[in-house]
């Protein structure tokens, strides 16, 4: 049976300030995929997702989702950015932080019960429904990261993407978060940016190693097999 | 003795209430503190002081332009006000924004004095828009600030989630196509009216600290965004009031006294949140409803 194609560049570039950065990239994800994105620091790892996300222009070629181009169809997308950008101090609890994730387009939003029941279910499959009352600076570094998971899942994604997410945390933590993909994955896409190459080939289907201007798609069995494929490539 | 004492207290009180200007800068008092202490928490909380110094310098730009023209002051501190926080709201993402705050802050400042200078008299008036006097208030001011502070209240009841979303992440209410540029154009246009609304309470130099210091010290004892909005707007209300009835008698400006009470409450409130956070335990691990998982290989 031949999978639907989800996610689909096409001969996209794109640069910061006119220097070469990411240069005719294509790629397809399909429904279902687990796949990892590995690749140096500065490699445009994040610039790629961003791209994905609609965050970045290209300059030039395609990127439609679920067959469309249009903006609406990001909200299919469950994102999980890089942390770099959140402020822990903010006075904000667990909840609120996904029942916000259910604001959208309306300038007016007001939550109801639909929005409710939606965050509580993504907090559930988390398993952190105890810590909803929780603030942010109460939350130890995994348990920060399982809300952001939840707000990603809070809108019934087709594909999870998730930008670094399993940086500074101890290895049990990252098991346990690449375990909930696994079973994720069931449902839905996954699409991870990591550093850890012996965890990311242990869980994915398939990796992709962004530099720059190349990209390449890796086959392997194990993980002896992919770092030759990668040794080959960088 | 003591009976005397406080009976004299309040004969003092009630004494100052049979004027219209006091009754008029108790109102003041009010609506600044309501308007202030719930944005002063979105600049606290998204670290916007100094855009909202910069609007507030802007403002004085257009406060002293209507000053020469003989119009009400407020009418072009709002203009001023809301041109500089729309274009913070448009620009705040460029390399520039660094220069764009600088060149607003000085360019109002110079305008609105170069202005006033212009205009005959303009010694003790000056002094009211840098400093602030909330007994020196007109009752168009206040029909004003009345007005001002409906619109400020009710766009933060009606866009109160868009308005949290997209200060906690921006990013990913972009992701969510919420209209992020939009939501921050409104904010920072109700920072704009805040402004104009608390000139009259401490003044354009002094603002900075109404903004900033009761919602910081609420922060520090509350910490969801509505209960810190709840507990900033009473300690400006307590520190404006105070400070209202202490300038009266003592026949000196407003501004200054309630920014020194305003600091106080929050050096006192550092101490007391200090000696609270000693004594309590700090929450261990095992106090968690939820454990991880043992990992087995």
């Amino acid at each position: 049976m031949k999978r639907k194609a989800i996610i689909k560049l096409e001969n996209v570039s794109f640069s910061y300030n006119k220097g070469d950065f990411l240069n005719n990239i294509n790629l397809t994800i399909y429904e279902k995929d687990f796949l990892g994105i590995i690749g140096p620091n500065g490699g445009g790892k994040t610039t790629l997702i961003k791209l994905i996300m609609g965050l970045l222009k290209p300059d030039e070629g395609k990127i439609s989702l679920f067959g469309s181009t249009s903006k609406a169809s990001r909200e299919s997308i469950g994102y999980l950015s890089q942390f770099k950008n959140i402020d822990f101090e903010f006075p904000i609890t667990a909840m609120e932080i996904v029942l916000l994730s259910r604001v959208g387009r309306k300038l007016f939003k007001r939550f109801n019960s639909q929005d409710m029941a939606a965050a509580e279910a993504a907090i559930k499959s988390m398993g952190i429904w105890a810590l909803r009352d929780k603030t942010l600076n109460e939350l130890s570094g995994g348990e920060k990261q399982r809300i952001f998971i939840a707000r990603a899942l809070a809108n019934n994604p087709k594909v999870l993407i998730l930008d670094e997410p399993l940086t500074n945390l101890d290895f049990h933590i990252q098991e346990e978060l690449y375990k909930i993909l696994k079973q994720l994955n069931k449902e839905i896409a996954i699409v991870i940016v990591d550093h850890d190459l012996q965890m990311v080939s242990k869980y994915s289907k398939e990796i992709v190693c962004v530099n720059k201007c190349k990209m390449h798609a890796i086959k392997y069995h194990d993980a002896n097999s992919l770092r030759a494929g990668l040794e080959s490539h960088v | 003795m003591m009976q005397i004492h406080s009976e004299r207290g309040w004969n003092l009180m009630f004494e100052a209430l049979q004027y219209q200007f006091f009754q008029n800068a108790l109102i003041i008092a009010v609506l600044a503190s309501l308007a202030s202490g719930m944005i002063g928490t979105y600049i606290v909380i998204k670290r916007m002081s100094l855009i909202s110094g910069a609007i507030a310098h802007a403002a004085f730009g257009g406060l002293g332009i209507s000053y020469f023209l003989n119009s009400n002051p407020l009418i072009g501190g709002i203009i001023f006000s809301l041109l500089s926080a729309v274009s913070i709201a448009v620009f705040r993402k460029g390399a520039r924004v660094d220069t764009l705050l600088s060149f607003m802050w000085a360019t109002g400042m110079a305008l609105g004095l170069v202005f006033i200078f212009l205009t005959p008299g303009y010694a003790t008036d000056l002094f009211t828009y840098l400093f602030g006097n909330i007994l020196l208030v007109s009752r168009a001011d206040l029909i004003m600030i009345l007005i001002l502070d409906i619109v400020i209240l009710s766009t933060i009841i009606l866009m109160f989630n868009s308005f949290l979303s997209v200060s906690f992440d921006e990013e990913f209410s972009e992701s969510r196509n919420t209209n992020v540029t939009l939501v921050n154009i409104v904010l920072f246009s109700l920072i704009a009216l805040t402004i104009v609304a608390t000139i009259r309470v401490v003044g354009i130099v002094l603002m900075i600290a109404i903004l900033t210091i009761p919602a910081a010290t609420a922060q520090l004892f509350f910490k969801t965004v509505k209960r810190i909005m709840v507990g900033s707007s009473i300690i400006t209300l307590l520190a404006v009031v105070s400070g209202l009835y202490i300038s009266y008698y003592l026949d000196f400006a407003t501004g200054p006294i309630i920014v020194l009470i305003i600091a106080l409450i929050y050096v006192l409130s550092l101490v007391i949140s200090g000696l609270r956070t000693q004594k309590v335990p700090k929450v261990s691990c095992e106090d968690n409803d939820f454990v991880f998982m043992e990992v087995r290989e």
